[in-house]
Order: C-alpha cells, then structure tokens, then sequence
C-alpha cells in the first residue's frame, strides 16, 4: 500500500502520553486462549509465500483503530485484510465458519513436519552484494526528512536527524519496496547513532540511540 | 493462564464462558475455514505453538550468555558474529536469522526496543512480553530509557550512559548483561539461572547469586 492517504498508525518512538509500562516477569506468550491459534495461523499463511512480512507489517500498521487493539487482535485484523486482499478468504466465510468458495491453490502449505525447518531456517534477508557501500563507519549522514507517504522502517522521530554510521551490515532486502510489491530491491542496511540531544529537546546526557537504515534512507552531512 | 481467580468457584460452564468471548469465536471460524479449504494444516499450528510454549524462550538466550560470561574466547566470538556464536549452540530461525550481541559495562548499558511494531530475537528469547509489545514501552523506551528503567526498579550509576537500540530492520540484539558480583567459580547452568529475560532486552540486571545481599 502507497500513496498520500497511507496513514501508519504504529510509530510510536517519543510519543507523549502513554504512561507507565506494566512489567511482568515469567515466559507467558499467551495471555488467552485464541492468542496461540491467531499466532500460529499467521505464521503459517505467512509461509505460503503469498505476501511478506513486509507487507504483513504494512497491513498491521494501517488498521484505522490499530491503537485501540491489542497485540494479537492486530494479528487478527490484518491477516483478514490480507486473506480478503489476495482473494483467498472473505468476512461472509468467517461469519460461517466455514468455506464457501473453493479454495484457490497456494506456492505452499506449511505440514506439520516442516515446522522445525521452517523455523530453524527462518526468512533470512542479506543477499549478494553487487555495488559498494556509499558509506563508511565512523562517517556523518544525515537521514532523509519526511513524512514517508508508503510502509517504512525509518521511524518518524528520526527523520531529517544527524548520525554516524556505526556498522555496516551487508545488503538486505529493501522494506520499503517489499511491502509495497516493488520486489525486494536489496540496499546496503547500517547501524546509524544518533546522540539523544539531536533526538529530543530535554534528552539525558549521554543518551544515543541507534536504528537500522537502508541506504536510501541516509544522505552524507 | 486462561482462568483467573475471579473464575474460581463459578463452576466449569462459568470458566468456559469466560473463555468463549468474541475473540475465542472470531478466532476460531477464521481457523475453519481456512483449515476448510486445506491452507493451514491443524497439526502444523499445534506443533508451531508447542514450539513457543516448550522447546524456544529465554532459558536459550540464557545458556548463550552464560557460555559467554564463561568462555572469553566465546564472549568474543558472540560479540564480533552473534549470528554464527549463537547458532553454534543450536539457536536460529525465525526472528534471529541476523544477530548482533552488545555488551553491558559499567560505563554502558544497553536497552532494546522495536519503536515500529515488536520485533524481537524469537529464538534465543522466545516470544516478547506484552510489556514490550505496548505502547508505553515503545514510545517512551528512545526518549526516557531511565525513566523506564525506573519501573523495572532498575537504577543506573549516573557514570553509565545509556544507548537504546530500535530494531528497524531485520537485525535483532540481544543485550549480554554484566557478569553479577559473587558468582565466580560457578558453572555455566549455575550462570544461566542468574540471566533473566530481562536482563537479555536490557530492562533488567541479570541476578545475583543466592545467599549473597542483595
């Protein structure tokens, strides 16, 4: 999804207003008894190879009521606009709770004994390096200013900042274009630090903060 | 896990209620009819849950740390390749395919977020906690990490800065806590209880060990 009506609406780094985090210790990745079924379908429609994390991202970022959802009915709403955007599930079907259309077919259906590779293989996303890195450690950037009207992973709160290029991890599939059905356009992907005061006006001292970003997200300062 | 203590003593058909809401149901057609038309197979979302609830969580991010705290020749190989490091105990996959280790010193202290969504190294860590997955966490962990800190009861020397992490793209950190004081000669499972979750995001120090004052 693109355009000037694209509204994400989970971008939260810096917001005001949220107020105190509920720590909880334990491993408890469940907190009811759907949650494990929404996570498991997902992942396994995920591994079908019809869209992309990327895009999965994208169709989760953009559910108009996104900040009134809870993690996993997130997971929930935008795996059906995916199942209904690609045609392979409708909202009268699910109000049946059953099929009413024959299915159609899907590059691959994840079985029970393929869980362990699929896992242990994961979606890896460094490819082949066929230019030189732009940039160098240790050299000063400047990110691109927004808003960004498309899926991003370069978080509005550091848009139009200064930073230095920390590490340089190789040629990874390019977010910005993956969710969007460009394809994956590999950039070289970077550490960069930004110092807490060029993030924030009252910033602790000492303070950085790094993100990932892909080279076209960064200009030489 | 499912039934609280508010459901006690209301009878079974009570907790079921309570374990039947519009979720529960919603939830469940989408399963049908997806297993309906042959996309998912149920056997296939059992074993994925049974993977997160039993065989992946923090006890692996703990054995790594453990073995780095350990082995200086393995603290330096997690810190120059975390991906292969981690991969050698037997850790990979899915949310950890391009690792990166970074190291807590009395004069840093690192904490990681995901600002964007949730991401998170799934297979040394597990599943995140809903604290980390929330809008609290996410908005606040970049602008006021000692603020956050503070709610873990965690308080910093004011000598140590702290660097936050926003995991952007598809690389995960995984934060190596400092070795706590009073656990030298222990061996590497003794080590590992002392490494919590926590202490792995950044939001916590890692134990000290038992019979020592806190």
């Amino acid at each position: 999804m693109s355009g000037d009506d694209y509204l994400a609406h989970a971008d939260l780094g810096g917001q005001r207003g949220h107020g105190p985090i509920k720590p909880e210790s334990g491993y408890e990745p469940w907190h009811a008894a759907w949650e494990p079924r929404i996570f498991a379908v997902q992942l396994s429609m995920g591994a079908t190879g019809v869209w992309n994390l990327d895009m999965t991202r994208s169709a989760r970022e953009t559910l108009p009521d996104y900040d009134q959802r809870s993690y996993y009915e997130i997971w929930f709403g935008a795996l059906l606009k995916q199942l209904e955007g690609n045609g392979l599930a409708s909202a009268d079907e699910v109000a049946a709770g059953r099929s009413l259309r024959p299915p159609i077919p899907l590059p691959r259906i994840v079985r029970a004994p393929d869980v362990a590779a699929l896992l242990a293989h994961g979606a890896p996303t460094e490819r082949p390096a066929t230019t030189e890195p732009r940039f160098t450690v240790g050299q000063a950037v400047r990110t691109i200013a927004g808003p960004i009207p498309h899926h991003t992973r370069l978080p509005g709160y550091t848009q139009g900042k200064r930073a230095v290029i920390e590490r340089v991890h190789g040629v990874h599939v390019f977010a910005d274009a993956n969710a969007t059905g460009q394809g994956e356009r590999p950039q070289w992907l970077y550490t960069v630090v930004f110092r807490g005061d060029e993030l924030w006006p009252d910033a602790e001292p000492g303070l950085t903060v790094s993100i990932d970003a892909w080279e076209p997200y960064l200009e030489a300062a | 896990m499912m039934s609280g203590p508010a459901d006690r003593g209301r009878g079974i058909d009570a907790v079921r209620h309570s374990e039947m809401g519009e979720m529960d149901l919603r939830v469940r057609a989408l399963e049908s009819v997806l297993v309906d038309k042959g996309y998912v197979d149920p056997a296939a979302l059992d074993e994925l849950i049974d993977t997160y609830e039993t065989r992946i969580g923090p006890r692996n991010g703990a054995s790594v740390v453990a073995r780095a705290w350990a082995d200086a020749k393995y603290r330096d190989w997690l810190l120059s390749d975390a991906t292969a490091a981690i991969a050698w105990l037997g850790y990979t996959g899915r949310q950890s395919e391009h690792m990166v280790a970074v190291e807590n010193t009395p004069h840093r202290h690192n904490l990681v977020v995901c600002t964007l969504c949730s991401c998170y190294p799934w297979a040394v860590l597990g599943l995140p906690p809903t604290w980390y997955k929330s809008a609290q966490y996410r908005s606040r962990a970049v602008r006021d990490p000692r603020g956050v800190l503070a709610e873990f009861g965690v308080t910093l020397p004011s000598g140590t800065d702290i660097r936050v992490w926003d995991s952007t793209a598809e690389v995960r950190y995984l934060v190596v806590p400092m070795r706590p004081a009073g656990s030298e000669g222990l061996n590497e499972e003794q080590l590992a209880a002392l490494v919590t979750r926590d202490s792995m995001i950044g939001t916590g120090l890692a134990r000290r060990p038992e019979g020592l004052d806190p």
